[in-house]
């Protein structure tokens, strides 16, 4: 994967919001590719420690490649990654990005879309606008955040998109009807949710309710791994014991220990790291695995779920 | 050595196809073991093989460019939807243009040119005397849909795969010259609805691994994989709209004609992110060759021979052999010492 990645420069820095920074990133030598809207890239951060790998939506118009814009919330509770993004990286600084991937992109056929963002989650959001402009879609955005910490660029979303952006400023005890959004729905518009856990729990439990599919309730957020109890993980096949600590996610750990693990999005969204689990019980903190699944206990994502127990014995594909 | 496109031969009627050894010799051969087996068979789609080489570019331009051009406008002419784009995949068509516009003008300079100022692109292709001059991203500016310009200047099928949900769906694409299987029937379908007839798979969990691997592939990394069947004539369109013209064909197969009217049909599959729309082009170059030019290759012959006796009986269903699968393995067994 290596071979893959791309080094970028940082060529501006903008507080855009009290908690969140905005990081412009244009390409060393070679052109960055094009990409579609809902697309991110995983920013690997090398801190003191160890080196953080962190997904962010790509949030510039995606028909203009010459540079990359991503926003970094800063975390109260951050492992590292978001503090050594707003606390390390400046101007003229180089970081190292993956390719641009794509697990958030618009159902093109949906009759209208209705997007709801919680703070920062309206990075994603920002590289639809242009495509929907070009397409002439049908939309609505509607806009959660506290002013004392988020809420970047309400003021020109509110110019640009006039009545199609709803703004709600939870500091200002401002509150969004969600059910609402639902209950009014035309046939055939699909909503997306991209904030924290949540608000995409009350969402999606709206949608249930109001009887929406849930084929056209769409939603992302990159659970960043959370810290817990130490544990083992032993490599079925090889017998390779692995200690993960309180503070690195089993994926890290593994990769600290020389096992490569498939992934791309480091937060528990895209199912590529998934595993199987032949003996331990796992703590699922994953948004991919159906709860059915989760109950089975049969496989685990090691980007963000950990054990329950002290130990965990596990298959990782391609690794024997 | 490079092939250079020969004059126009025919796939139909009077079959006046033929391979020169050049072409022969850079047959993509598509049995790497004597014991046939499915297997995803995927590996990265960059070149190999050297100068003159099947594999040596992006996309293959080889002796029957002009022929399989001809053919691809007979049978739009008779059937236009066989090429289709739902509206919803216009970005992606545009994706496709610009992916193998770029990459021929870049790997056969001879052929083709590309020169782009802004949005103001213009197009020269020397082997179908074209010269055209567009707006990237803007379809009126065009003399067709953006996909069907684009495919009616390639070799092989193409179809763009719309990516939602963690699946793939089949929602634009030209296929004028698929193995027993139809676009128009296929249309909107997900990955394993349209994998829905292939046998055995399914309970391997083959289509659900080759699924994630498929949908992580990223920008600017493609994959590529060989299929195969045989085909009765050197025919490129066994389509189930034309099913009527070569189906009956099977049952003309003897001891005499075996060598010189069974094809082995090779498909090279390439699968490609497209960057601008998230989608995944799937393109399909076929290739045929006959058995008497295949078995001036001692090793293909008894390799060929080998896999086709231990080909299961429901794939020799699948693949439409069961009519003359015994005569083609009684032909090859004189290449093989061991049989």
């Amino acid at each position: 994967m290596s071979s893959d990645l791309i080094t970028v420069k940082v060529t501006a820095v903008e507080q855009v919001a009290p908690a969140i920074r905005e990081f412009t990133l244009t390409p060393l030598t070679a052109e960055l590719s094009a990409f579609s809207p809902g697309a991110h890239v995983v920013v690997e951060m090398p801190g003191a420690n160890k080196t953080y790998k962190n997904a962010y939506s790509l949030m510039s118009d995606p028909g203009q490649p010459q540079a990359y814009k991503i926003a970094v919330r800063l975390q109260e509770q951050s492992r590292g990654g978001s503090r050594y993004m707003h606390e390390q990286v400046a101007v003229g600084d180089e970081l190292v990005i993956t390719p641009p991937a794509n697990l958030f992109a618009p159902h093109w056929q949906a009759s209208k879309h209705i997007l709801i963002a919680g703070g920062v989650g309206i990075t994603p959001f920002l590289s639809y606008l242009p495509e929907f402009k070009r397409r002439n879609t049908e939309f609505e955005l509607h806009y959660l955040f506290r002013s004392h910490c988020t809420g970047a660029y309400r003021q020109q979303l509110a110019t640009e998109l006039a009545d199609k952006f709803f703004s709600y400023d939870s500091d200002n005890h401002q509150r969004c009807d969600l059910s609402a959004l639902f209950s009014q729905r035309l046939v055939g518009t699909h909503f997306y949710i991209c904030g924290p856990q949540l608000l995409i729990t009350a969402v999606c439990e709206l949608a249930q309710q109001y009887g929406v599919p849930a084929s056209a309730v769409h939603y992302e957020e990159f659970a960043a791994p959370q810290p817990g109890l130490p544990f083992e993980v032993e490599l079925a096949g090889s017998g390779q014991q692995v200690p993960v600590g309180p503070e690195e996610s089993m994926l890290e750990a593994l990769e600290a220990a020389g096992v490569a693990v498939p992934n791309l999005c480091r937060g528990g969204v895209c199912g590529q790291c998934v595993c199987d689990v032949l003996a331990g019980e796992v703590d699922h903190r994953d948004n991919f695995l159906s709860s059915a699944e989760k109950a089975a206990g049969q496989t685990v994502m090691p980007c963000v779920s950990r054990a329950k127990g002290e130990k965990l014995v596990i298959d990782v594909p391609g690794c024997h | 050595m490079r092939v250079a496109p020969k004059e126009i031969q025919t796939f139909r009627e009077d079959f006046t196809y033929t391979n020169s050894k050049e072409a022969i010799q850079r047959f993509p051969f598509p049995f790497p073991e004597d014991d046939y087996r499915y297997s995803v068979n995927m590996e990265p789609h960059t070149p190999k093989g050297g100068e003159g080489s099947a594999y040596e570019h992006f996309l293959d331009i080889d002796e029957h460019y002009l022929s399989e051009m001809k053919e691809r406008e007979l049978v739009l002419q008779d059937m236009p939807h066989r090429c289709l784009a739902m509206d919803h995949m216009e970005l992606a068509s545009w994706d496709m243009i610009e992916r193998c516009m770029t990459s021929l003008a870049e790997d056969y300079p001879q052929h083709f040119s590309l020169s782009r100022k802004g949005d103001q692109w213009t197009w020269e292709n020397k082997l179908l005397h074209l010269y055209d001059t567009f707006i990237f991203g803007d379809s009126s500016t065009l003399p067709q849909p953006p996909l069907e310009y684009m495919g009616r200047q390639l070799q092989g099928d193409f179809a763009l795969l719309d990516q939602r949900d963690n699946n793939l769906f089949l929602d634009a694409g030209i296929v004028t010259c698929p193995a027993d299987w139809s676009l128009a029937f296929d249309a909107g379908m997900s990955f394993s609805e349209w994998h829905g007839p292939v046998p055995m798979a399914h309970s391997e969990g083959i289509f659900e691994r080759a699924l994630k691997y498929l949908t992580a592939i990223p920008v600017g990394k493609p994959v590529r994989r060989l299929n195969w069947t045989l085909t009765v004539n050197a025919r490129m369109d066994t389509a189930p709209e034309t099913y009527h013209d070569w189906g009956h064909e099977r049952t003309t197969i003897t001891a005499d004609n075996v060598a010189e009217k069974v094809y082995l049909r090779v498909e090279m599959q390439v699968l490609d992110r497209m960057p601008r729309s998230n989608a995944l082009m799937f393109s399909i170059r076929t290739y045929l060759m006959n058995l008497e030019d295949l078995v001036t290759n001692p090793e293909w012959a008894k390799r060929l021979h080998r896999v086709m006796k231990t080909l299961p009986q429901p794939l020799i269903d699948y693949k439409g052999l069961t009519r003359y699968h015994a005569t083609v393995v009684d032909y090859l067994s004189q290449f093989d010492p061991v049989s």
